[in-house]
C-alpha cells in the first residue's frame, strides 16, 4: 500500500477520492487481523488524547468508536453534550476550543445539525471524524459497508447495490450513495416516494418506488431503518403498511438473488423493514457489519492521527 | 468640497430614467435642490468627466437593527453603509426590538434618524402588533407617525382573512403593502432551497411553493381590494410567472429581486458557509435565470438589497442555527451592475430605474429624479471601476456578506443628499 494519507479530518464520503477509500479499507483489513488475535491492543495512538463529543446521542457509533480508541490504546475522554453547554450559551466553537486547549488530538463528533463538522474543522487544528451529522453524512458507516460489500463480493464495479427506506433522511444512504458511485457501483434507491426522493437521480443512481425491482438483480441489499416519528410527519400511512409493501419479508425475498447480501446498520425494527427469519438467515452480513466497524473505525483514527504527526 | 451650497456637476454622463434622460449634461445644485446649470453660472465646478449621474439610490428594504440590535448595525453605521453603497433614501424594516408597531416606536425611530442618519430613512411600520399575524397594529396612528408603507417583513400573515382587512383598511390612508410571501406549512424548518442540493446535503427544504402560494394569495387580495401590495425579495421562477400574469391582468401587484438572489445558487450551500443563508433561501439556476428575465421584461420593477446585518458571532454557528439573512448595501450597485448591465441583459438606464423611479413611484414619494426642483439626491458613478469585494472595509458593523472576494465592475464615487456630499470613495 502505498497511497500517502494526506488528510486530517474525515467529514464526509463526498469529500474523498476512490484511492483515499480504498486506503480507508485496506487499512481496516490489517486491523481486522489484529482485532481477531488474542492481544487485541496495539500502540498505534499511544500517547494521542481523542475525544468522544456527542452533541447527539448515539450508543452503537460511539461504543465503536470508543472500543476502537481503546485497542488503539489512545487516552480517551467522552463528553456527552445533549446540547448542555450550548444550552447555556456556549457555542459549538467554543466548546471545540476549550477541547483543543486541552491538548486533544482528535475529535470524534455526532451532531444533529448538518455541516457541524465542516465549521469546526476549519477552525482546529484537531482532527475531525464525522459521526454523523444530522441526514448529511455519517461517513464511517458507509465505509464499513463498502469494507463488508467488498469482503464478500470483491471489487465494487458494476455491482449492483439498492438501498431500501427512509432515504430522505438518512446520512447512512447518502454517505453510501457517493462512496459507491466512487467505486463504481450501480447503485438504486427504493421506497415510497415520500421517503425517496427524484432528485437523486441527478448524480446517476436509479430511484424507484416497488420493491420487486430493487431487488431484483441486487447484490447487495441495504436496509434501512423506518422511524415511527416519520408516520407521524406523514410521510406514510402506518409501519404496518410500510411493512407489508415496502419491507425485505417472506413475500418479497423470493425476488432476492440466492446469494445476494442483506445489510442493515441497525438498530432493525423487526418485521418493519426487515422480518425477523431474514434479518437472521443466511444471507445477512448484519452482524459482521457492526465487526467490520471496528476495524474500520481503527483505520480512520489510525490514518488520521499519523496525518497530525507530521 | 464637502461643504458645497451651490455648485454644478460637470460633463458627467446623466442618466435618469424618470425623465428619460442618457446624455452628456450638466447638473447644478444649489441649496439642497436640482436646479438649472445654466441658472447658477460661475458657482464651483466639479469635473465628473467619464463618470454617470443618476438620481440618489432608493433601497426599499433595510434592516438598520437601530432600536434594540445595535451590536449589528445602528442608525449611524447603516446609513453611512447605505451611502457608500450610494443610496440617498432607504426604507427601514419594522422588525427592530421593540417591533415598529406604535407610534412611540416610530417617533423612536424618528428621533434617530434626524440625530445620526446620514441619509434620508423612511420607516416602516408593522403590519400586525408585535410581527406576530394575529393583530392589526395601529395603522392609522402609524401613518400619521409618518410611515410609508406596512410590512411585517421576516415574517407571514397566515391568516388570509386578515391579511385581507390589513390591505382594505390601509387603502384608507393610501400605504402601500409589502409582504414576505412565505406559507409556513411548507417551510416545517426549512433552512435552504428544497431541491437537488437539500436533498444531496441531507438538509431541509424551504419548498418555492411555500412562496409561491402567498405570491398567489397576494395577487387575489390586490385584485380584490384594487391595492397595492409588493412582494419582496422573490426568489422562485414560479412566483415570476404568477405575477407577470397577475400585472398583464392589470393587478397592483408589484414585486423586488435581491442582488444576491440573482447572483448565487443553491448549489453555495456545499460549503455549509452561513453567509449564504439568507429566506428567502437562494434557488435553482432556472430560478435566478428567472429573476433576471422578470428583471428585464419588468415584471420584476425593484431591486432591494435585503440588507440584513447580523453579528460574525451570530453568523459563526452551525448552519442550521444561524439567522437567516446577508448585507448588501455595500454591494448592491456594483453587482446588479456586474451581472445585469456588463453581462449585457439590460441596460444601464433600466437597471438604475429599478432603484430610482420605480421605487419611489411604488411608495409615492418625491425621490429618484433629477428634475430641477427635486432634492438634490445624486449618486456618481464610476461604471469601468472593477474591484473585488472586500467586507472587511464594510461602513456597517456586519460583514455577513456572500459577496466577499466577487470581482465586481461599476462602483460608487460619490453620494450626494440633499446637496451634501455623504460619500466619497477614497
Amino acid at each position: 500500500m502505498d497511497f500517502n494519507w494526506t488528510k486530517k479530518d474525515l467529514l464526509s464520503i463526498y469529500d474523498l477520492t476512490a484511492e483515499e477509500i480504498v486506503c480507508i479499507l485496506d487499512t481496516a483489513e490489517e486491523f481486522k487481523k489484529v482485532c481477531q488475535r488474542n492481544v487485541k491492543k496495539v500502540p498505534a495512538l499511544r500517547g494521542k488524547t481523542v475525544v468522544n463529543f456527542f452533541v447527539e446521542p448515539s450508543t452503537r457509533t460511539r461504543v465503536s468508536f470508543e472500543l476502537a480508541e481503546q485497542r488503539l490504546s489512545a487516552d480517551i475522554i467522552n463528553i456527552q453534550a445533549n446540547g448542555s453547554s450550548l444550552q447555556k450559551g456556549e457555542t459549538l466553537l467554543d466548546t471545540v476550543k476549550n477541547i483543543e486547549a486541552l491538548q486533544a488530538d482528535i475529535i470524534v463528533m455526532r451532531h444533529s445539525a448538518p455541516g457541524s463538522h465542516n465549521l469546526i474543522a476549519n477552525e482546529t487544528s484537531c482532527g475531525v471524524i464525522n459521526a454523523g451529522d444530522g441526514a448529511h453524512s455519517h461517513p464511517t458507516q458507509a465505509l464499513l459497508d463498502i469494507f463488508t460489500i467488498r469482503e464478500k463480493k470483491g471489487d465494487l464495479k458494476g455491482l449492483k447495490v439498492s438501498i431500501i427506506g427512509d432515504i430522505r433522511h438518512s446520512r447512512v444512504a447518502r454517505s453510501n450513495i457517493w462512496g459507491l458511485l466512487k467505486l463504481g457501483a450501480d447503485v438504486t434507491i427504493a421506497g415510497p416516494s415520500t421517503l425517496v426522493p427524484r432528485e437523486f437521480e441527478s448524480i446517476g443512481i436509479k430511484v424507484c418506488h416497488n420493491l420487486k425491482d430493487a431487488l431484483e438483480n441486487a447484490d447487495v441489499v441495504n436496509l434501512l431503518r423506518i422511524q415511527h416519528e416519520r408516520q407521524n410527519a406523514g410521510y406514510f400511512p402506518s409501519t404496518d403498511e410500510y411493512a407489508k409493501i415496502f419491507g425485505l419479508n417472506h413475500n418479497s425475498v423470493k425476488y432476492l438473488k440466492p446469494d445476494a447480501l442483506v445489510m442493515h446498520p441497525g438498530p432493525i425494527n423487526r418485521n418493519v423493514e426487515l422480518s425477523s427469519d431474514i434479518a437472521d438467515g443466511a444471507q445477512s452480513v448484519i452482524l459482521e457489519q457492526v465487526t467490520n466497524g471496528l476495524a474500520v473505525r481503527m483505520a480512520v483514527l489510525f490514518l488520521i492521527a499519523g496525518c497530525l504527526n507530521k | 468640497m464637502t461643504d458645497n451650497k451651490t455648485f454644478i456637476l460637470k460633463g458627467g454622463r446623466v442618466v435618469d430614467p424618470a425623465g428619460k434622460i442618457d446624455a452628456i449634461m450638466d447638473v447644478g445644485v444649489s441649496d439642497g435642490k436640482i436646479v438649472n446649470a445654466q441658472s447658477i453660472r460661475g458657482a464651483e465646478e466639479i469635473n465628473v468627466s467619464g463618470k454617470v449621474i443618476t438620481p440618489g439610490l432608493i433601497d426599499v428594504h433595510v434592516h438598520l437593527r437601530d432600536p434594540g440590535q445595535t451590536a449589528s448595525e445602528t442608525m449611524a453605521s447603516g446609513t453611512m453603509a447605505a451611502a457608500a453603497g450610494g443610496f440617498t433614501t432607504v426604507v427601514s424594516m419594522p422588525n427592530t426590538k421593540p417591533v415598529a408597531d406604535s407610534t412611540g416606536t416610530i417617533d423612536n425611530i424618528r428621533r434617530k434618524i434626524s440625530e445620526s442618519a446620514v441619509i434620508k430613512v423612511l420607516p416602516s411600520g408593522a403590519m400586525t402588533k408585535g410581527l406576530a399575524g394575529e393583530e392589526m397594529s395601529a395603522i392609522g396612528s402609524l401613518h400619521s407617525a409618518g410611515i410609508v408603507a406596512l410590512t411585517d417583513d421576516g415574517k407571514c400573515i397566515q391568516n388570509h382573512s386578515l391579511m385581507r382587512n390589513i390591505v382594505r383598511y390601509a387603502k384608507s390612508f393610501q400605504l402601500p403593502i409589502m409582504d414576505h410571501c412565505e406559507e409556513y406549512s411548507l417551510v416545517n424548518g426549512g433552512v435552504m432551497h428544497e431541491g437537488v442540493w437539500s436533498t444531496l446535503l441531507g438538509m431541509t427544504g424551504i419548498a418555492s411553493a411555500s412562496e409561491e402560494l402567498i405570491v398567489d394569495r397576494n395577487i387575489i387580495i390586490a385584485r380584490d381590494e384594487d391595492w397595492k401590495i409588493h412582494c419582496q425579495h422573490i426568489s422562485a421562477r414560479e412566483s415570476v410567472e404568477k405575477l407577470r400574469a397577475a400585472q398583464a391582468n392589470g393587478i397592483k401587484i408589484s414585486a423586488e429581486a435581491t442582488p444576491h438572489h440573482i447572483c448565487f445558487t443553491d448549489e453555495e450551500i456545499k460549503h455549509f458557509d452561513s453567509d449564504f443563508k439568507m429566506n428567502p433561501p437562494l434557488r435553482a439556476e432556472d430560478d435566478r435565470l428567472a429573476l433576471i428575465e422578470g428583471l428585464k421584461d419588468g415584471t420584476i420593477s425593484i431591486i432591494a438589497s435585503d440588507h440584513a446585518p447580523h453579528t460574525h458571532t451570530s453568523k459563526l454557528v452551525e448552519f442550521d442555527y444561524a439567522p437567516f439573512g446577508v448585507v448588501g448595501l455595500e454591494t448592491s450597485l456594483s453587482v446588479c451592475l456586474t451581472m445585469l448591465y456588463h453581462s449585457g441583459e439590460m441596460s444601464l438606464s433600466s437597471v438604475i430605474e429599478k432603484m430610482t423611479c420605480n421605487p419611489a413611484e411604488f411608495l409615492g414619494i418625491d425621490a429618484g429624479t433629477l428634475r430641477e426642483g427635486a432634492a438634490a439626491d445624486i449618486t456618481v458613478i464610476d461604471l469601468d471601476w472593477e474591484y473585488t469585494v472586500d467586507k472587511s472595509k464594510f461602513k456597517s458593523l456586519s460583514r455577513n456578506t456572500p459577496f466577499h472576494g466577487m470581482k465586481v465592475k461599476g462602483k460608487v464615487a460619490a453620494t450626494i443628499c440633499d446637496g451634501k456630499f455623504v460619500y466619497i470613495a477614497e
